[in-house]
């Protein structure tokens, strides 16, 4: 092209007197940033195809490489900045509605960051987690108003089906065909070692991973892929997925490429269509539609397992959430705006939905004004990075949490955003066997497991450091957190004091 | 006897345990001195490629190595069950590169001798580099 209006975003350095040639970098980039010139005797790098995915980097056994940012720069200004000039040229060449991939990378405040956690000093002693029982155990489900015994002692209230977590986090949903093959083994064999669960997504479950059953929340979205008898049963739940944090109010489009047999075996769809969610559930158009869907799952389960809806945080996001506690649903399931995803519009990811926990707080508040919070179990998720993010989001009132970009780093995702091109170095986001091969499941399954019980004993460290022995005691405790820097009506929507108070 | 074994299933051909192989015996500080100034030490272990499939291949052990049944100077011999090339001895004649069924002894235009696997007994890494270097596990030392 005689004019180039895209300048590379990346700048690969390589230090010559490291480099050996050994190549590991060309093998490696599907983006073919790297090639040997056997005439020059030179590694070279076009920058210009690099997303910053830092595969070579990881690679290369001398460490000569570093991407950085392209110093180049557009003449400065606050107002149009580079990436919304780029972004601009982008669409003026091709005509298209911007794409992108994983959670929304702008400077929004994260409340997560500006919420503080008490500790007990003097007069209510810590709990030293290594000396003393600690209970990170929680039930996802509907908890009675009473308890009734019969004659004899026995308990004579009924108990409906609830999930059994051994420490309150879960794994997103992400379905076979926006991730691989080996990292949906590495999830699903992570999660049955952990007694946690992880989410098939709106794929359907791939027929290998059936065994991993028990630990399964099977996704019925508006695409209805892959979804029969034998899907629902196996799950150990069901999740009715309404919205996702990432692109709230439209539907998912896989692209026909990533359809290949496996993939078109467990959605249900012909090889090499594209598999289009539409954005809407064509029967759902009220609370009461959305009532219908979770008993005829129900009655298709023979209501042995509890039922999850899974919406966006929007702004009236305490309304629907109780009108989801009324519709018969044991979970709802919150996803807030910088929830992740495989693709979605740039500008939907980018100011469409309402921070989780602002979310989370005011869903929390709004069921139990309503005397319904018993109801429903609230599961969060969209960016818990951290098991303090886990703790703040279980004092706000969660039950647990659900973590999908985190466990796609400890896979190795390095967050180059680039999941829409299927060409995923480190084997996630891609169909591509030469790619997917790049995760060993068994490598995989085991930094997840890792991961989880770090966050576990992190959790355990500082509900002890409350004295708080058990993490039903700190559900909803919200005296546990002191805001910083946030206004009053910010602490107002929170529920939680400022620090200092 | 823990051997190393090549799981094809997780090879992805980035050659990287070639080269962990050829610095760690190349007698050399690190990997960059190992290949500094157009320097090319030679690999035991090496990366069969094709569309869909890569393995990498290295010396079996075998237990009735034909290799050292073919050596007419005496230089290979098997200790503990690692089969091993005594390179002051070698003269070079490939008598055994023509006896090993699996292709696995390697020459170079560099050097008159022979170069095999020798489980990295003879550096002072402990477990085979090749084992240690693969990133994706593909490359296992276990008893089997």
């Amino acid at each position: 092209m005689a004019l180039n209006y895209f300048q590379p975003l990346f700048d690969v350095i390589r230090d010559k007197d490291r480099c050996i040639k050994c190549r590991a970098c060309e093998r490696q980039c599907a983006n073919e940033v790297h090639h040997y010139d056997a005439e020059l005797d030179k590694m070279i790098s076009n920058s210009q195809t690099c997303v910053d995915c830092q595969r070579c980097v990881c690679i290369c056994p001398t460490s000569a490489l570093k991407i950085t940012d392209n110093p180049n720069k557009f003449r400065n200004n606050s107002n149009w900045s580079q990436r919304v000039m780029t972004e601009v040229y982008k669409q003026a060449e091709t005509g298209g509605v911007l794409l992108c991939a994983m959670g929304n990378p702008k400077e929004y405040p994260v409340y997560w960051d500006k919420i503080l956690l008490n500790a007990s000093q003097v007069t209510n002693p810590p709990i030293d987690p290594l000396r003393e029982p600690m209970e990170t155990r929680v039930f996802l489900g509907k908890k009675p108003r009473s308890v009734t015994f019969k004659e004899d002692g026995s308990i004579d209230t009924k108990i409906t089906p609830t999930l059994e977590l051994s420490t309150p986090i879960m794994f997103s949903a992400m379905s076979y065909g926006s991730i691989s093959r080996n990292a949906h083994e590495s999830l699903a064999r992570a999660a049955a070692e952990l007694g946690i669960y992880y989410n098939t997504g709106e794929g359907g479950l791939h027929k290998d991973f059936y065994k991993y059953g028990p630990n399964t929340i099977v996704q019925v979205a508006s695409g209805r892929f892959g979804v029969f008898k034998d899907y629902l049963e196996t799950g150990a739940a069901i999740e009715i997925k309404m919205g996702q944090g990432a692109k709230p109010g439209i539907g998912g489009h896989l692209p026909g490429a990533k359809i290949l047999e496996d993939v078109s075996k467990t959605r249900m769809i012909p090889m090499g269509t594209d598999a289009i969610s539409p954005a809407p559930h064509h029967d759902i158009y009220s609370i009461e539609d959305l009532r219908q869907l979770v008993f005829s799952l129900k009655e298709a389960t023979e209501y042995k397992k509890p039922i999850i809806v899974k919406i966006a945080a929007v702004h009236n996001v305490a309304a629907i959430a109780s009108g989801i506690a009324r519709s018969g649903a044991d979970i709802i399931a919150i996803d807030g705006y910088r929830g992740g995803t495989g693709a979605a519009p740039t500008r939907i990811r980018d100011n469409v939905g309402i921070p989780i926990e602002l979310a989370l707080a005011s869903v929390d508040q709004r069921l139990r004004d309503e005397g319904i919070r018993n109801e429903v179990s609230v599961v969060v998720a969209g960016s818990v990075r951290s098991s303090s993010d886990v703790v703040k989001a279980i004092a706000l009132g969660a039950d647990a949490c659900y973590i999908g970009t985190a466990a796609l780093l400890a896979l190795g995702c390095h967050l180059c955003r680039s999941c829409q091109t299927g060409k995923c170095n480190w084997g996630i986001a891609t169909q591509r066997p030469d790619l997917v091969k790049r995760l060993n499941p068994n490598i995989g399954y085991h930094r997840l497991v890792n991961l989880v019980h770090a966050w576990d004993h992190e959790i355990k460290e500082m509900i002890g450091g409350m004295g708080i022995n058990s993490i039903e005691a700190l559900r909803g405790n919200r005296l546990m957190l002191r805001g910083i820097g946030l206004n009053e009506k910010e602490l107002e929507i929170l529920g939680i004091r400022h620090a200092g108070q | 006897m823990k051997k190393v074994y090549v799981n094809e299933e997780w090879c992805l051909a980035c050659h990287l345990c070639e080269y962990y192989c050829a610095a760690a015996n190349s007698g050399a500080e690190n990997m960059i001195k190992a290949f500094a100034n157009g320097k090319k030490p030679i690999s035991a272990i090496q990366v069969e490629e094709s569309d869909s499939i890569n393995f990498a291949v290295q010396c079996r052990h075998c237990p009735v190595p034909l290799c050292v049944k073919s050596c007419i100077t005496g230089a290979l011999s098997v200790k503990d069950g690692v089969v091993s090339c005594d390179e002051s001895r070698c003269v070079g004649c490939y008598t055994c590169v023509l006896a090993c069924p699996y292709g696995c002894i390697v020459t170079s235009e560099q050097s008159k001798v022979i170069r095999k696997c020798d489980l990295c007994t003879k550096n002072n890494n402990g477990d085979p580099v090749c084992v240690k270097g693969c990133p994706n596990r593909a490359i296992v030392f276990e008893e089997r």
